[in-house]
């Protein structure tokens, strides 16, 4: 049908539990290996995956939503405009149309249905698209704007502009609802990142039902696995979900992570445990 | 009335733990979680639910295929891809129109364009919320369905609820538990705070996604002050957020020492408060001070910004 590449999509429910660690070194160790790689951080809200591969000479690409634009002189303020939009992001007030951008989902409903034909579409912008290379392995990412509220579009104009033959590693927002279903919705495979307390569990058990209803493979991420209990374990074995890789805690690997340093570089037994990861991923998806 | 969120845009850094000791310090507050798409702070209060209501926050379409001649309107018009047409030999145009519930935004644009009214366009549940009981007071929670949108609309309820309970239980605090990230669900979240608590983690990710929700709360003029969790992980990277603090005229309100009881309090359903050390529970308490303080003030960072 299509011949992009692989896409493997990084996430969780529970936030801080290490996604972007694992998204970062993972893209990195595969880059090593002579893959060709993209990094792709679809955390736009927060994101955070530069931090740790800084791309040199960076490019940003300003990135646009169509909004409404009132012709105010073709207007004979019907109010059918206000009618039609689900989201209230315009508001018709005597002769004055008022519009509320940040509410705007760009559907075009109201430029379609005006009788009058007095909309037309403005681009606005809504944040920006950075790409770069570091160290060889190309890295993309979504950074919406401040104070915008809407994360998919951006999502989806990233995703749109990712080159199609390579494999991407899609770094995820947390939590469960529309930015992560956007992130998430057509990757190959997915590792769920999580960890072994009542925070943890509650969190990968809604993640895992969210990956069920889109009919994704996915695999499981224990961090810091010594911290709480067996939970998670048990949870996992009688689910049937495949635990990838279990990673202890180690305040080294938290120091290097603080400072925005890749941990396969601040020791070598973790590049060897990265390896080990790709490895399992790519078994697991010649499964599929 | 005051409301009191504890937010990061970092996930993970101890909003959830701290939100549940200041409860305890609060004295009868209402508790709202609004992560409602990854909920937790149940799961260390007791509580006892009184009230269990579903959520419609949208609209969603499908088609009728009973009525529908295949004309791909529906299909041309819809920006967000959600409308396909798929061979299927079972109906006489040999193929059928289906819409995919994940991409339909429920603009309802192909409803109103259909000339043969063959697409349903109908609420739909998006989650429930809880009113609960607790020893601490009402406490609101919800649950957004799975893989399910509009969850700044889910906040939205959550909060006015929580004011309309604490005016009729005479109640002058709310206290939130907010989402990760700085989008629908935090602008939500934040609409009517008297005070942003930012609870952040010496690491490079957490000052960087401070930052960026600390420009949000600016932008809405909300006070703001600093909570540095485990600041003991990494003292460069400390500096780091005193010296961000100091350039946004942000107070740090204190700093807690990385401590396993957080972790212990969460696997017996508690509070810190009950675990903690001696000292970390001094800490805590002194810093909730602090927040009632400059939630009942006004906050400083909203001062500052008329004194500007």
């Amino acid at each position: 049908m299509n011949s992009r590449g692989v896409h493997i999509a990084v996430a969780s429910g529970k936030g801080g539990t290490g996604k972007t660690t694992i998204a970062t070194n993972l893209a990195a160790v595969m880059s090593r290996e002579g893959l060709g790689v993209i990094y792709a951080d679809c955390d736009v809200e927060e994101p955070n995956g530069h931090l740790f591969l800084p791309p040199e000479s960076e490019r940003k690409d300003e990135v646009s939503v169509m909004i409404p634009h009132v012709l105010e002189e073709k207007c004979d303020f019907c109010g059918i405009c206000a009618e039609v939009c689900q989201f209230n992001a315009l508001a018709v007030l005597g002769s004055k149309v008022m519009l509320f951008p940040s509410l705007c989902h760009g559907c075009g409903a109201c430029m379609v249905l005006c009788p009058k034909h007095a909309i037309h579409e403005a681009a606005r912008p809504i944040g920006f698209i950075r790409s770069g290379r570091f160290k060889g392995l190309s890295v993309m990412g979504g950074s919406l704007n401040v104070g915008e509220a809407q994360a998919p579009p951006m999502t989806k104009v990233l995703k749109k502009r990712l080159p199609g033959e390579l494999t991407v590693i899609i770094d995820s927002p947390p939590g469960t609802s529309c930015p992560v279903v956007e992130a998430v919705r057509d990757a190959d495979y997915v590792v769920l990142v999580t960890e072994p307390t009542p925070f943890g569990l509650n969190d990968l058990e809604l993640a895992v039902n969210m990956l069920r209803s889109l009919r994704r493979s996915f695999g499981v991420i224990i961090n810091r696995s010594d911290i709480g209990d067996a939970r998670v374990s048990e949870y996992c074995r009688n689910e049937g979900l495949h635990v990838l890789m279990e990673l202890p805690f180690d305040r080294k690997i938290a120091e290097a992570y603080s400072e925005g340093k890749l941990i396969i570089d601040a020791d070598n037994s973790y590049r060897e445990k990265l390896r080990s990861l790709m490895q399992a991923i790519y078994t697991e998806i010649g499964h599929v | 009335m005051y409301e009191i969120v504890i937010a990061s845009g970092k996930g993970g850094t101890g909003k959830t733990s701290l939100t549940r000791a200041f409860a305890e310090l609060a004295g009868p507050a209402v508790l709202v979680d609004c992560d409602v798409d990854a909920a937790n702070l149940h799961l260390i209060t007791k509580h006892r639910v009184i009230e269990e209501h579903d959520f419609y926050g949208g609209k969603r379409a499908s088609i009728n295929m009973e009525r529908c001649v295949v004309c791909g309107i529906c299909v041309d018009n819809c920006r967000f891809d959600a409308i396909k047409m798929i061979p299927d030999m079972k109906y006489s145009f040999g193929e059928r129109v289906e819409v995919d519930p994940l991409a339909c935004e429920g603009c309802g644009l192909c409803a109103r364009l259909c000339q043969l009214d063959a697409v349903d366009f109908h609420e739909v549940k998006n989650g429930q919320w809880y009113l609960s009981e607790t020893e601490l007071g009402p406490f609101l929670h919800a649950r957004l369905g799975t893989a399910e949108s509009n969850s700044g609309r889910l906040v939205t309820l959550l909060r006015n609820r929580s004011r309309e309970i604490a005016e009729s239980k005479g109640l002058d605090m709310i206290l939130i538990d907010g989402p990760p990230g700085i989008g629908c669900p935090t602008i939500a979240t934040l609409t009517n705070a008297s005070y942003l608590l930012i609870v952040t983690e010496p690491s490079l990710s957490a000052i960087h996604d401070m930052e960026r929700l600390a420009d949000l709360a600016a932008h809405f003029g909300i006070g703001t002050g600093i909570c540095l969790n485990k600041f003991d992980i990494n003292e460069k990277m400390g500096l780091q957020v005193e010296r961000f603090a100091a350039s946004r005229n942000i107070p740090i309100l204190g700093r807690i020492p990385y401590d396993n009881a957080f972790t212990t309090a969460q696997l017996q359903g508690t509070s810190y408060m009950q675990v903690g050390s001696h000292a970390g529970i001094g800490i805590i308490k002194n810093i909730w001070q602090e927040v009632r303080m400059n939630a009942v003030s006004g906050g400083s960072g909203l001062k500052r910004r008329f004194a500007i």
